[in-house]
């Protein structure tokens, strides 16, 4: 079996954090990626942006809508989910409006974090 | 040189200068904090001697090596690859720019902070702090938020472009002119908002419908030949054009039934004529702006209230019907048709909205209504209509002309 373990957190209180908790933090997410992949467990695994950069594609009558923010509303469920490389934010959005998902509910474009090397 | 003139020269040239300095140093924020250090050097510089030939080259020039000190500090500061510094220098040195990549770089900021991605509002406040090189105080003051709050809310637009990968770019054929109609759509926000302002002491804010018509023209000009463009720059002069006459000393609203022609703008009116006899001109499907252009025409061009073309008026805003249905153009046909065939078949059309709840909470719609009902005579009537529109307002002299009104019907 496989399952897609989704994080949730207060952004605010997350973004709020002193720097030797988040550290330590970070810390202890490398010591469990590691743990899952010597475990054999790890399929893939990411952090993402926060919400103020994501946008929400809604394609309905045929048009492209696009929303700032991540505003799927309450009565929407978690789906489904696709992890693509695009060349910038527009590409993206293409990508997401062709998702069948698309005409009858939204999908949400968030980027992927990528740490400095 | 004296600081005045130094700061008007600064207006002019702050957007087109940080456009330009985007695409060189590829980062909205080091542009700007590099030609903010710019414009340190020159406040120093030309208050002392001559201004240079070209202040804008002379502006991207210095910010460019301040944008390299500034990635050099970055780099010793945090240890961040010595390539980034390098790739910069190779960038930002190459050599003078064809005018024609300049434009290029306004309209690409242009289309940027125009980015569907932001909400409408993010769309407006980006525009008017870097494209208009407003400061973050007056954006703040045009949004009636305070100053922090839209500094915040324009770092957060800044950092989406550059997380969520908000291409420096103008739209490439089909994407360009659902685009465009959004950049259009913004600078009409823009207007409308110095034109009626949504709320606060004073009718119009007349240095916001500047701004807008400062960025039609300026749009007209980068992108020429679109009809769009040209009716919407033509509807914001011929309806700015009427500015003087649409309120008194006191900033009473002056209605367009009783206003002194003779205080319109003239020569702004000609302007706009000349540009919707251009948009007409020009082939293609019949836009929006094109037509609500001609209806404005037909205002500007009418030597009284009861001598206007009331019959072509409600005709086109039929078309503007055909092309876009919205009930806030049907309130308008139906404030038309009231010239043309009387209040009681508008009044019919009127309530035919309101019935469908199409219009619930519009402010206007109790307004017109009460107009309508005044004419039939119907005082009472008008009277509730007049106190149900006085509270759907949120701007004084709406309410004075309200209250104005109900006197007059005693």
């Amino acid at each position: 079996m496989q399952y897609l373990l989704m994080i949730y957190q207060n952004e605010v209180e997350y973004a709020k954090m002193d720097p030797a908790t988040g550290q330590k933090m970070l810390a202890e997410y490398q010591t469990f990626t590691q743990g899952i992949v010597q475990s054999g467990n790890f399929k893939a695994g990411d952090r993402l942006q926060p919400t103020t950069t994501a946008t929400t594609v809604r394609v309905r009558d045929g048009k492209t809508l696009t929303t700032d923010g991540p505003f799927a509303e309450t009565r929407e469920q978690l789906g489904g989910y696709y992890l693509v490389e695009a060349k910038d934010l527009n590409a993206a959005i293409e990508i997401a409006a062709r998702i069948p998902g698309a005409r009858i509910g939204s999908i949400e474009v968030r980027p992927i974090w990528v740490y400095d090397k | 040189m004296n600081p005045g003139e130094i700061d008007r020269i600064f207006r002019d040239e702050a957007g087109r200068a940080l456009a330009t300095l985007i695409r060189l140093v590829g980062d909205f924020d080091l542009a700007e904090d590099a030609l903010q250090d710019a414009f340190a050097v020159a406040l120093e510089r030309w208050t002392a001697c001559e201004l240079p030939d070209h202040p804008r080259a002379w502006l991207v020039n210095v910010a460019r090596h301040k944008a390299i000190d500034r990635v050099r500090r970055q780099v010793v500061f945090r240890g961040k690859a010595q390539q980034l510094v390098h790739e910069l220098e190779l960038n930002v040195q190459a050599g003078d720019e064809p005018p024609a990549m300049l434009d290029d770089d306004m309209l690409r900021l242009i289309f940027t902070c125009c980015h569907p991605a932001f909400s409408p509002e993010v769309q407006v406040a980006l525009t008017l702090r870097t494209v208009c090189g407003l400061s973050t105080a007056q954006v703040a003051r045009a949004f009636l938020v305070s100053e922090e709050a839209m500094s915040q809310r324009l770092v957060r637009a800044k950092q989406k472009i550059r997380l969520a990968g908000i291409p420096y770019e103008v739209p490439e054929r089909d994407a360009l002119a659902p685009r465009l109609d959004g950049v259009l759509a913004v600078v009409y926000l823009v207007f409308t908002e110095g034109y009626v302002a949504t709320s606060g002491a004073n009718l119009m804010r007349s240095d916001l419908a500047a701004e807008a018509i400062r960025l039609g023209r300026l749009l007209d000009r980068l992108m020429p030949g679109r009809a769009g463009i040209k009716g919407l720059l033509a509807l914001m002069l011929l309806h700015d054009a009427r500015r003087a006459g649409r309120a008194n000393s006191a900033g009473d609203i002056v209605l367009l039934e009783e206003q002194d022609r003779t205080l319109w703008d003239r020569a702004q009116i000609e302007d706009g004529l000349r540009l919707v006899d251009d948009a007409l001109g020009t082939p293609g499907r019949p836009q929006a702006y094109v037509v609500q252009a001609a209806i404005a025409a037909l205002h500007a061009r009418a030597p009284s209230y009861q001598q206007t073309d009331w019959p072509q008026i409600a005709g086109l805003y039929e078309v503007l019907l055909r092309i876009g249905p919205s009930p806030v153009i049907e309130l308008n046909h139906a404030a038309a048709v009231s010239m043309v065939d009387g209040p009681a078949r508008a009044l019919d059309l009127v309530d035919a909205i309101s019935a469908r709840g199409a219009l619930k909470g519009y402010e206007l719609l109790p307004a017109v209504r009460a107009d309508l009902l005044r004419r039939l005579g119907r005082k009472d009537e008008a009277r509730e209509a007049y106190i149900a529109a006085a509270e759907a307002t949120q701007l004084e002299p709406l309410r004075r002309l309200y209250a104005r009104r109900m006197r007059e019907l005693e």
